[in-house]
């Protein structure tokens, strides 16, 4: 029998932490099924944030470097211009990435590293347990906006990060998807091989935003979930290629 | 003088036993290239511009300088790239310090080596732009959050800031650990000769990093981490860097003695304000006060067996700091029983040589 399917080779055979219905564990499958695609398994090093995937080493069976809250890139940043022939890649949290660690994301990314970013949107700090992002939608409750993100408290509106970060000309590539169903599941592939293939190509910064459900922040149960993201976050966060 | 055909910018390096007429900022920056030096990231920031400048133009070609988006930036892109193995440095003076505090802890606690100049200046807040050592407790007791230490290195003169820049990468390879250069503005800004034949002063082998990123092997990666979830695990960690210290404690005292031999009256003063105490020894050598100074070169592990030794027939002992007494704390907890006097200014205020043989003739 042909087999079509099997776990990446990249991918370590490790008891999961994450919540049922989470997202974190279908990206980190995704990754790793990239990195073994690539052949860059002995060439690949990884920069792990601070949230629910900080321990994301323990499921990677590649080099891997932590990170001080919202300083992956930073550091990725430290290692790629050390070691230019290995492939660098950070994986980060909303609140990580467009919150605390916002300028080092921008300059990062108008430096034009060469290296790839993947970006975990769950509209919330997971692991903190459960408040405001800058993703958060409005009229979303969190622990710290009990009554619903309301701009009108002042409370901002959901951060575009990619968009902005495409106006960057060391923006190589930029897109956004989702994990929501196989179908978009297949379409985040191809733009992490795609996001890949820029940082191959030494063409610049390269970003997959990901919309990933938090059913245990949310309180929903995991299909309730996953239809969220497809009806509320992508309403806000339109799927697709962003700049190419 | 010679110069390298291969950088693109053409730099002047001394051979032999040339000295050139160098500030203590550039001369740290070109002792840190000496030293290999891979990899340094810094942000603007006064009194310590200079050796950013420098590094930027200075670096040379295969090897890595960034202007960094924030002092934070700096500091992890050095985080980063010690865990890539390589030699890195970032530079910045007392506010900038403060910021990259995370970035030192994490390095504390990933073990990574890694070298931090503070060319310090006046606080609290933005303070002053002038020389100061009021940085002493944040450089000798850790500085950010947890519980570690790093290696604390005071230079007193540009010569001396070069050599101690170049010793403490071995110092930080050996030991995986932050070192921290805590210079004073004067030190960084004042132009004195220097020559960059250094003797070599750290004689352990340092081991390859074979904990690096990118050196993993496949079924057993390498993991840079300061994480330690399960229960127990970080107590070990703990009890691990512990052991580290006391063995840095046990190797790594520096010190300089002055005419401390015969000397009734003990002077104790680091960095800039130690050269001008030696002034006041020799002036009040020659009015036949028999005075004496103890420079701690190394602030953590402070030298705690030689000052006891230097202290030993010292009636009293006069500790001399551009601070309000930091110092002084280390100075008393060597010297229980011993009666410490303390002549210190802040905010850009230096105690002159004239004041210091005053207020000793006072105290006497």
């Amino acid at each position: 029998m042909k087999k079509v399917y099997g776990l990446p080779q990249s991918l370590k055979r490790a008891d999961t932490h994450y919540c049922p219905g989470c997202g974190h564990g279908i990206v980190h499958r995704l990754v790793t099924q990239a990195i073994d695609e690539f052949n860059l398994r002995n060439k690949t090093i990884g920069v792990a944030p601070v949230g629910c995937a900080v321990i994301a080493y323990d499921y990677w069976g590649i080099d891997v470097s932590e990170a001080a809250h919202g300083r992956a890139l930073a550091v990725a940043t430290g290692i790629k211009r050390c070691l230019p022939g290995h492939f660098v890649f950070s994986y980060q949290g909303d609140g990580d990435l467009a919150s605390i660690g916002l300028a080092e994301t921008i300059h990062t990314a108008n430096r034009g590293e060469n290296i790839t970013c993947i970006f975990i949107n769950n509209a919330c700090y997971g692991m903190t347990g459960g408040q405001m992002a800058p993703t958060t939608l409005l009229g979303q409750v969190t622990a710290t906006t009990p009554a619903g993100r309301n701009p009108k408290n002042l409370e901002g509106w959901p951060l575009m990060v990619s968009e902005m970060l495409s106006g960057l000309k060391g923006v190589s590539f930029a897109a956004r998807s989702s994990v929501s169903c196989p179908q978009k599941v297949r379409q985040t592939y191809k733009y992490i091989k795609e996001a890949f293939n820029r940082q191959i190509k030494k063409e610049g910064f390269s970003l997959v935003e990901i919309l990933s459900p938090c059913p245990t922040i949310w309180q929903k149960n995991p299909v309730e979930a996953a239809k969220w993201v497809e009806k509320e976050m992508a309403e806000v966060f339109p799927l697709g290629v962003i700049k190419e | 003088m010679r110069t390298d055909k291969k950088d693109k910018h053409r730099y002047h390096r001394p051979s032999g036993n040339q000295r050139l007429l160098m500030s203590g900022n550039e001369a740290m920056g070109e002792a840190a290239v000496c030293a290999g030096c891979r990899f340094y990231a810094g942000y603007p920031i006064t009194p310590q511009n200079e050796l950013t400048a420098y590094m930027a133009k200075r670096m040379p070609p295969k090897r890595v300088f960034i202007q960094a988006e924030s002092e934070v930036a700096a500091i992890n892109m050095v985080f980063g790239a010690a865990a890539a193995g390589e030699r890195a440095m970032t530079s910045s003076s007392s506010p900038g310090v403060s910021l990259k505090q995370e970035g030192i802890s994490y390095l504390a606690g990933a073990e990574l080596p890694a070298v931090i100049i503070n060319v310090a200046r006046g606080g609290p807040g933005l303070g002053n732009i002038a020389s100061a050592q009021s940085d002493y407790f944040q450089s000798t007791r850790g500085g950010g959050h947890g519980d570690y230490y790093t290696p604390v290195l005071a230079p007193s003169s540009v010569q001396e800031a070069a050599e101690l820049v170049f010793l403490s990468f071995d110092i930080a390879d050996f030991y995986r650990t932050p070192v921290l250069i805590l210079a004073d503005a004067i030190v960084g800004q004042m132009m004195e000769p220097v020559n960059f034949d250094f003797k070599k002063k750290f004689t352990k082998k340092i081991p390859l990093k074979k904990w690096a990123l990118g050196k993993g092997k496949k079924n057993n990666p390498n993991v840079v981490k300061s994480f330690f979830l399960e229960e127990g695990r970080l107590a070990i960690h703990n009890q691990h860097l512990l052991s580290k210290w006391e063995e840095i404690k046990k190797n790594e005292q520096r010190y300089c003695g002055y005419q401390t031999k015969d000397a009734d009256f003990l002077i104790v003063a680091y960095g800039s304000q130690a050269r001008i105490a030696q002034e006041a020894v020799d002036k009040l050598r020659k009015e036949k006060i028999k005075a004496g100074l103890f420079r701690p070169v190394s602030l953590w592990p402070y030298p705690v067996r030689a000052l006891r030794q230097a202290a030993k027939e010292a009636g009293k002992v006069f500790v001399v700091e551009q601070s309000l007494g930091q110092m002084v704390e280390d100075v008393r907890l060597s010297l229980p029983g011993k009666k410490v006097l303390f002549l210190g200014k802040a905010g850009g205020g230096i105690p002159q040589a004239g004041q210091i043989i005053e207020w000793l003739k006072r105290n006497k």
